[in-house]
């Protein structure tokens, strides 16, 4: 397959999806292929590397060439610290350990979970609008999804430890479509990780969806770490739904690809909920990092909180585009958005577009966008007691970071992402 | 300078909004084809380069797309077809107030204008539809070589200056309405301040539309040579039509080594006005421009006045209040482009929205590549008075390399119950205790404006406010 033909309808493994599931994705391929490339003057396209996203020379993924070594890469953490794990490679799952779920929690194939709890699986499977701007490749993504993880926690259950999903993209110029479907019932909690790796240096293309939907009172930390090659070009595309005094957190650490396009998307949708979106972005190379950002408010005295740190080295860029909406109904909304650069390079760039529609009054908003350097004081500081500046500058992006990863309010998983993120950055 | 002047500034809606019957003596009729700027050219007796200039103005105004992209749609309600051009009584501005034909100095009078000049502004021209209807200049700055004229006079008379500035600073297609302004300009002024000449008091121009259906089109170029300093003030109303009208002004300042220009508006169009404005200067070296803009009244203004710093060390300011009342929309920002190392910028925009208003900030900073110690500080500030009031912030900023600092804030608020209550406590009405608020929200801009424009401010913000409590 290429990314012109059709997919995996006609490819042989639709035999694992219902019926009513093919037909979605017949459809989608039309849309897909009924939409047009972006353009320069699409807005939600403004600045980006539209050459960057000409996605015509990807091939799907073959067979995976040593599933068994991709399983034993895949432990970050040690099984005992994890309440579930998953392992896919080349959207085929390879490896699944589950024996830590509590009763009644689910974690499934997502075509297992389309035959057999099709009304869930209806009600929250990719049901919002894209609207970032890449509803083109959402498209290919439903089109071409083979398989994906599907968690529910149901009513009332709490999941202490972690559940880890990796997705792995091995083979030259291989496409995946990595896809996460968390639902949480009333009153459940789960921390969970996505982790997207490569298993060599080499290109790709990546589509991926998550969708985090919670129910009331729900309490849910996502985590997307993508280590992708300096090679991939890679799709992000988030939407959580967030019900009355529900809780999200959700971070996405952008550690590798060549292009990455991230579209997060929060819809407060009870009273007193809550979103907090937060983003780690170390930038090198000729890394491009671009991210549009939605916190749209529907219903009184939620909170949405972003915070997104880029440090930008050598010739990378990042985009940022945020939009805070509060609708008509909205009252006594609290909105903060911000988006810090620290400039590393003089090749770098950063572009910033913190946007606000307020419709409602009584509202608390606030975005800021800052781009600035190194603090030459703190630089100073650090090596007037003798640490180089090559490592003073990386503690002071070290620590940049580690503000973001603080805002988790959740010290296992803080520590955990603080280790790889170290890692990252070659401490 | 207090009480007794407030009649005079003819910012007060109720003060302009009156019109008279004209008779034309000149009128280009309603649409817009190539005969019609040939109709305009013929009755201003333009050179050929300003022929072939509206020419390529209006071959780039139809091929630019609306910009509906990323702007509103209610752009789209502008019919191009049903709007007339040119309108005017007869080119050549009169000298003194006596020169003046009387229906015209009538609707003057009403704005009161002749009684500023009488009072200190260094020179006043006023803008009746498409020409300057009266300019003068006050001797004393006429002898220090300044140049106060229309932009016909201005292009015919000192072309040496003003062709080398004209279009440079807004290109005709820069955008869709800059090259409209290109194909049909007319009047606007032309100042040239000669180096080091400072003009101590300002320069002062009032725009008024009294045609129904009518497209008012003025083009502005000042230049303020080395070391000069300028400031200029312009005025705009027009009264209530039942169908809409246009605006569409192009405003390029120009200035030099070490200049100073200050270009203060204060707006106040009728509800029926689309005002889409393109506004830039370009600064030299240690130069400073800085746009005071206030825009209250029209039916969507879009104006986002840019500072273009060429040369090491030169400031951009923009300080701008925007205030849209019921059904109007106020789309106004900024723009600021770095083009030198040090250079600063500062951009401070509070915007109110009453009743079903809207005011947006639409911001730009660029930063390109290899630039040190270029700053920009953005705030913005937004106050929401009623529940179905609207208000929307969509800066964009790009920063190239390091060495450099910028920074952007937004905040929107309301006033709050406890601030409402403890006026109510001491005695002021709901409605007053709203207007007080609203003033201190907008003070500390409004202390930079001129103190005549300043006090009319005030009122202007308490005219609107009325009614807008309960």
């Amino acid at each position: 397959m290429s990314i012109t033909t059709a997919p995996s309808v006609e490819s042989g493994n639709s035999s694992n999806w219902p019926e009513w599931f093919r037909q979605d994705q017949r459809k989608a391929w039309d849309l897909f292929q009924s939409l047009g490339q972006p353009k320069r003057t699409d807005e939600p396209w403004r600045f980006a590397n539209l050459k960057a996203i000409e996605i015509g020379g990807f091939q799907a993924a073959a067979g995976v060439r040593d599933a068994a070594s991709l399983v034993a890469g895949s432990t970050a953490h040690a099984d005992g610290d994890l309440a579930a794990k998953l392992v896919f490679a080349n959207d085929t799952l390879i490896h699944t350990d589950v024996k830590g779920l509590p009763s009644g929690v689910l974690l499934l194939p997502l075509e297992q979970a389309a035959k057999e709890h099709e009304e869930l699986f209806r009600k929250c499977f990719m049901t919002s609008e894209v609207r970032l701007g890449s509803k083109k490749f959402a498209a290919l993504h439903r089109a071409s999804l083979r398989t994906g993880a599907f968690v529910h926690v149901p009513k009332g259950v709490v999941i202490e430890k972690p559940i880890e999903i990796w997705h792995w993209v091995d083979g030259e110029n291989a496409t995946v479509f990595p896809h996460t479907l968390i639902v949480l019932g009333e009153s459940a909690s789960a921390t969970v990780i996505d982790r997207f790796v490569s298993a060599h240096d080499e290109s790709s293309l990546a589509i991926a969806v998550n969708d985090l939907t919670l129910g009331k009172n729900a309490r849910l930390h996502y985590v997307g770490v993508q280590e992708w090659s300096d090679k991939a070009t890679a799709f992000h595309i988030n939407a959580t739904e967030v019900e009355r005094d529900a809780n999200s957190t959700a971070l996405q650490m952008n550690l590798g690809g060549a292009y990455v396009r991230g579209e997060s998307d929060s819809h407060l949708l009870g009273e007193g909920s809550r979103s907090v979106m937060l983003s780690i972005n170390p930038a090198s190379g000729s890394r491009e990092i671009d991210q549009r950002t939605f916190q749209d408010h529907f219903a009184p005295r939620a909170t949405s909180d972003l915070l997104y740190h880029n440090a930008l080295a050598d010739s990378s860029r990042t985009i940022f585009a945020g939009l805070i909406k509060v609708e008509e109904a909205a009252h006594e909304t609290d909105a903060y958005q911000k988006v810090r650069n620290l400039m590393l390079s003089d090749e770098a760039e950063a572009n910033s577009m913190p946007g606000l529609e307020i419709l409602a009054d009584n509202v608390r908003c606030t975005h800021g966008a800052t781009s600035g350097e190194l603090n030459e004081d703190e630089l100073f500081y650090m090596m007037a007691r003798g640490i180089p500046s090559k490592q003073a500058a990386q503690l002071i992006v070290r620590g940049f970071f580690g503000t973001v990863l603080e805002r988790l309010e959740n010290e296992d998983l803080q520590a955990h992402l603080g280790e790889i993120l170290d890692r990252k950055l070659g401490f | 300078m207090s009480t007794e002047t407030k009649p005079d500034i003819g910012i007060d809606r109720s003060v302009g909004d009156f019109r008279y019957e004209m008779d034309y003596a000149y009128d280009a009729g309603v649409g817009l084809t190539e005969a019609t700027i040939d109709y305009i050219s013929d009755v201003k007796g333009d050179p050929d380069w300003v022929r072939a200039f509206r020419k390529e103005g209006y071959r780039k105004f139809l091929e630019k797309p609306m910009p509906t992209n990323w702007a509103t749609k209610d752009l789209d309600n502008i019919v191009f077809e049903n709007i007339r051009y040119y309108l005017s009584q007869g080119q050549v501005p009169k000298r003194t107030w006596d020169e003046v034909p009387d229906d015209i100095k009538k609707t003057f009078e009403r704005l009161g204008i002749p009684e500023q000049e009488r009072k200190f502004l260094a020179g006043v021209e006023a803008q009746f539809d498409s020409e300057a209807a009266y300019s003068n200049i006050k001797a004393a700055v006429g002898e220090q070589g300044v140049i106060f004229v229309g932009s016909t006079e201005g292009l015919k008379e000192h072309p040496e200056i003003f062709k080398k500035w004209f279009g440079k600073v807004i290109p005709s297609g820069d955008n869709k309405f800059s090259a409209l302004n290109s194909a049909v300009f007319s009047g606007g002024s032309f100042i040239y301040v000669p180096p080091g000449v400072k003009v101590k008091h300002p320069l002062q121009a009032y725009f008024r539309i009294n045609a129904q259906n009518f497209g008012q089109f003025e083009r502005t170029l000042i230049i303020a040579d080395e070391g000069a300093e300028v400031m200029y003030m312009e005025g705009c109303t027009a009264p209530k039509f039942e169908t809409a009208t246009l605006h569409s002004a192009v405003v390029e300042l120009v200035a030099m080594k070490g200049a100073k220009i200050q270009y203060i508006t204060v707006q106040n169009w009728s509800s029926n006005v689309f005002n889409l404005v393109t506004k830039r200067g370009l600064a030299h070296e240690d130069a400073e421009i800085k746009w005071i803009d206030c825009n209250i009244g029209s039916r969507l203004t879009m104006k986002y006045p840019g500072v273009v710093m060429k040369g090491k060390g030169a400031r951009g300011e923009v300080v701008s209040i925007a205030l849209a009342g019921d059904g109007q929309h106020q789309d106004t920002g900024a723009k600021m482009i770095h083009a030198a190392d040090n250079t600063t910028s500062n951009i401070i925009s509070k915007s109110i929205s009453l009743g079903t208003g809207r005011a947006t900030y639409r911001g730009m900073v660029h930063v390109p590549k290899h630039l040190k110690g270029c700053k920009n500080n953005t705030e913005c500030d937004a106050l929401l008075i009623n529940t179905n009031s609207r208000t929307d912030t969509y800066p964009a900023i790009s920063v190239r390399g390091q060495g450099n600092a910028v920074q952007h804030e937004a905040s929107v608020s309301q006033i709050s119950a406890e601030q409402i209550f403890y006026m109510q406590q001491r005695g002021l009405s709901e409605a007053a205790a709203m207007s007080l608020a609203v003033n201190g929200f907008v003070n500390d801009l409004v202390q930079q404006f001129p103190m005549e424009y300043s006090v009319e401010l005030k009122r202007l913000i308490d005219l609107e406010m009325e009614g807008s409590v309960g």
